[in-house]
């Protein structure tokens, strides 16, 4: 196949960026989208050109790292899929791919597509925990049974990879997918109900200072979430988050 | 060079873990908080040893070259971890696991370590679940099990097939309570390029910011290495994109030896190469067999028909297929340990009976396992067990409870639907057994330098078994290193903060520019990736999954000739002071082109077979691994001189005393 490319190119976090025009030959469909971008990384540096940075690692849809908006979507056209998984057989002969990086005041670009998420650990260092010191002199692990539905639901909101698709896809860059999958991780969990109101408050204080915008209850995420994280988990949020303010 | 001492306690093999805490020095919480500790690589080893550093009171810094802690590939791990627990009540017990791991790891480990990780395991359990990992739970409400290959019981826990990102998160839940504390300070996106070493003592490590290429210095009391194996020497591995050797190496070239590099596990099931294009490989989990069936056709007409597209592996008879493992390895089946089920992939594939174009590739069949199932869920609901559209649809939905995310992996890479039809699978390299040599206190041979997780080379001996990676990063981290790093750290009590204005740090900082500017200013022709591409292949066929004196030695030459061309004719885009992915990596690939020699090097002297490591020299007639270990049974320790090929051996004899050295059989 040979397509267009049109990729963001911004030298730094300070440079003003632009959209750069690019096009590229022989894509097989048997690759994934990354290792097309490898292909045209090696054709730019061949040319002695400035290959296109951007973010991935274990291109197997689980570390997170990849995070490319491409032709407005989130990870692509794809769905339950990161970048890494995206294959071109989605695309055609002939096609122009428009490639983004993920786009929030909260995620400054650091060059081309690799922008800086670390507001997401943050979030996280403010009470994404269980806190529990690893002593390994903790209760046997059987000792208190757990509703198998519990168990499951607590799993799929713990399976957020943390790439930021919800929050690049959102009109209002709300992280608020992301925050909740978290929440509903250890609310549904015996062992994370003895803070669960801590828990909430700190991190959706967090949230706010990172600078991430409201949710106004669009689904955007959901709908481009490569790991199927459900709307439910905000609602679920929201409850704990109410129930916290009442009892504070 | 001392004789090596790996420092195993006395006392009887069930007694020493217990007896050695208590023996050994404390330090006390006033202290700790004099001492700084640096962890580099936040893996489950390097976070959980973060944390708990963290949480006794020392002052860590902790080192990432990824955009978060929490990318690190222990993420990537599917499916499961395995602990004594024995709530299956299937005869499992810390003996069982211990004796599994020696066997599985062909009696090339160390008896005190492995005893040490099976009496621990059973925390790790009860640590997670505490922490709010959700493993998978049965319906009434206690924790599931499933089994692995190499062992007749199910002691592997799990979280579908995510175990590894489950743990991770929970590691990096622990991490992020201290980094709240101000216990931890983290730095992402941080390259380690050197380690310092003050009075023959570690005493820092010289870094690179990946952003904005400022190169840093950073003094402790300890260092510790948790950065992974190195299985991108093949290039072509499971492993994940940025995962290297440099931190590893960059501590043997500063003393540290380096243990049986040539210990790579081949793993049996991934996804086949599909073209030149093909920048990494994908696992598809050991949990898969079992309940998958290994095959390829017995009729060398029908993999020709089926290489044509004539014919679909759906329609080849029962009587036509040949169940190869079943059919050598009757007692363990499916479930052999990795490197015989590669092996024997390997043998059926080189005998003309590979199922894809490539010619490498054989089928991982669930059919039997879906109409079992489907037919229980029918019984189960009062359905009609001999309704074959019926059966099928309800087993499906039991694969897909189990194992619904490898398949969608599967079916997004190949564009087939494993429901449907069978995988096609090919072992890939997947795991680094050897690495950096370290006593029973996991202490390299630099004082105060120490190396946990699969950076180090400890519990597997020759092959290791699977869903026991996460259970050794976990037990270095949480329960084996912050105890005895106490050790060491007792007489640093009065030192005081480590000065970076050294002539040695000078020293450090000032080679590690000159490489980078070296690089910077080479202009060479080729990429990168076109060294680190060509390196991989010379690995793949001259050591990969079986191995020869002669091919042995063309590598070792090749390699040689590949580093000269490397260092003249590389090309390095941009510059140093920027986000430079390019330049990151000359780093790395750097590192490979040194320990691939050494690797081939460690392959040629272990004349022997034993786990991962295959010698076409030494085979049974029917062509199963043939150990030495009159002369073999040891660990080979390599002391770096220079360059890889002076490199001095150094031999720790291993010794059993509870266990009786066996030919290992999966009959």
């Amino acid at each position: 196949m040979n397509l267009t490319l049109k990729i963001w190119r911004q030298a730094n976090v300070d440079a003003k960026g632009e959209m750069v025009t690019y096009s590229v030959a022989g894509v097989s469909p048997d690759m994934s989208f990354l290792e097309m971008m490898d292909m045209h990384n090696e054709q730019l540096i061949e040319n002695g050109e400035d290959p296109v940075a951007f973010d991935h690692d274990c291109r197997e849809g689980i570390c997170g790292m990849c995070s490319m908006f491409i032709n407005g979507e989130a990870h692509g056209p794809d769905r339950l899929v990161t970048t890494c998984q995206l294959h071109m057989r989605k695309f055609k002969d002939g096609d122009t791919i428009t490639i983004e990086p993920f786009r929030a005041n909260a995620f400054p670009v650091i060059k081309d597509l690799t922008v800086d998420r670390s507001a997401f650990d943050r979030i996280q260092q403010a009470g994404g925990f269980v806190s529990v010191n690893t002593s390994g002199n903790t209760q046997d692990a059987n000792a208190i049974p757990i509703d198998k539905h519990d168990a499951d639901k607590a799993f799929d909101a713990a399976s957020c990879i943390g790439c930021g698709a919800c929050v690049a896809s959102c009109k209002n860059a709300s992280a608020m997918l992301f925050v909740s999958a978290k929440v509903s991780q250890y609310a549904l969990l015996p062992q994370g109900k003895v803070e669960a109101t801590d828990r909430v408050l700190n991190m959706v204080n967090q949230m706010d200072e990172e600078g991430f915008g409201n949710c106004t209850n669009t689904g955007a995420c959901e709908v481009e979430c490569p790991k199927g994280i459900s709307l439910e988990n905000i609602a679920r949020m929201n409850r704990e988050y109410l129930a916290a303010t009442l009892k504070g | 060079m001392a004789k090596l001492d790996s420092k195993i306690p006395a006392g009887s093999l069930s007694e020493k873990w217990t007896n050695h805490k208590s023996n050994i020095n404390l330090v006390s919480p006033a202290n700790k908080r004099l001492i700084d500790v640096i962890v580099v690589g936040t893996g489950l080893a390097g976070a959980s040893a973060s944390a708990t550093l963290a949480e006794l009171g020392y002052n860590v810094k902790t080192f990432c070259f990824q955009d978060s802690p929490r990318r690190a590939h222990s993420i990537a791990a599917q499916g499961g971890i395995n602990a004594a627990k024995n709530y299956q009540g299937d005869g499992d017990s810390t003996y069982r696991l211990f004796y599994d791991t020696i066997k599985g790891g062909d009696y090339r480990s160390r008896e005190a370590n492995v005893y040490r990780l099976a009496e621990v395991s059973t925390n790790i359990i009860d640590q997670c679940v505490a922490q709010g990992v959700p493993f998978a739970r049965d319906y009434g409400g206690l924790l599931d099990n499933r089994s692995f290959g190499g062992v007749l019981v199910s002691r592997t826990f799990y979280a579908k097939g995510q175990t590894g990102q489950q743990l991770l998160l929970g590691a990096y839940s622990a991490m992020n309570r201290q980094i709240g504390r101000g216990k931890i300070k983290m730095y992402n996106r941080h390259e380690m390029m050197d380690l310092v070493v003050v009075g023959g003592k570690a005493r820092g490590i010289i870094t690179r910011n990946l952003v904005n290429g400022e190169i840093e210095r950073h003094s402790a009391h300890a260092v510790v290495i948790a950065s992974g194996g190195y299985g991108n020497v093949f290039f072509l591995s499971t492993n994940a994109m940025g995962s290297n050797v440099s931190a590893s190496w960059k501590i043997h070239k500063r003393g540290a030896h380096f243990a049986n590099p040539c210990f790579t596990q081949i793993h049996p099931t991934c996804i086949p190469v599909s073209g030149e294009h093909q920048s990494k490989l994908t696992l598809m989990s050991e949990s898969l067999r079992n309940d998958g069936r290994i095959w390829v056709p017995k009729k060398l007409e029908d993999v020709k028909a089926i290489r044509a597209g004539k014919l679909n592996p759906t329609e080849i008879a029962e009587e036509d297929r040949d169940y190869y493992l079943e059919r050598r390895y009757p007692a363990f089946g499916n479930l052999v340990p990795r490197d015989v089920a590669s092996r024997a992939a390997k043998e059926r594939c080189d005998a003309g009976f590979g199922v894809n174009k490539t010619g490498e590739a054989v089928y991982l069949d669930f059919a039997d396992a879906i109409t079992r199932y489907g037919k229980e869920q029918a019984h189960v609901k009062g359905l009609d067990e001999n309704d074959a559209a019926l059966v099928k649809k309800l087993g499906q939905e039991v694969v897909r409870a189990k194992y619904g995310n490898l398949f969608q992996m599967y079916e997004k890479i190949v564009d087939q639907n494993p429901y449907e039809t069978p995988m096609m699978i090919y072992p890939a390299v997947h795991y680094t057994m050897g690495g950096v040599w370290v006593d029973y206190n996991l202490m390299t041979s630099i004082p105060g330098c120490y190396a946990i997780g699969e950076a180090n080379f400890s519990d597997h001996g020759a092959n290791r078994l699977g869903a026991s990676a996460l259970m050794q990063g976990l037990a270095d981290g949480y329960f084996v290193l912050p105890y005895t790093i106490g050790d060491y750290l007792a007489d640093d009590i009065r030192t005081g903060p480590i000065s970076t204005d050294s002539p040695e740090f000078e020293a450090a900082e000032k080679e590690v520019k000159k490489q980078i500017e070296a690089f910077i200013n080479n202009k060479g022709k080729h990429s990168v990736d076109y060294y680190h591409k060509k390196l991989g292949k010379i690995m793949w066929d001259k050591c990969g999954m079986s191995r020869n004196e002669k091919g042995l030695k063309d590598a070792i030459e090749e390699i040689k000739a590949l580093r000269e061309d490397f260092y003249k004719n590389v090309k390095v885009p941009g510059t140093a002071d920027e986000f430079n992915e390019q330049l990151a990596k000359a780093g790395r690939v750097a590192d490979f082109l040194e320990l691939g020699e050494l690797f081939a090097k460690d392959a040629l002297e272990r004349t022997e077979s034993c786990g991962g490591h295959f010698r076409e020299e030494s085979q049974t007639p029917e062509g199963e691994a043939m150990r030495d270990d009159k002369n073999f049974s040891f660990v080979s320790a390599w002391e770096y001189k220079g360059e890889p090929s002076k490199a001095k051996l150094h031999k720790e004899q291993l010794e059993y005393e509870e266990i009786e050295v066996k030919t290992r059989s999966y009959k």
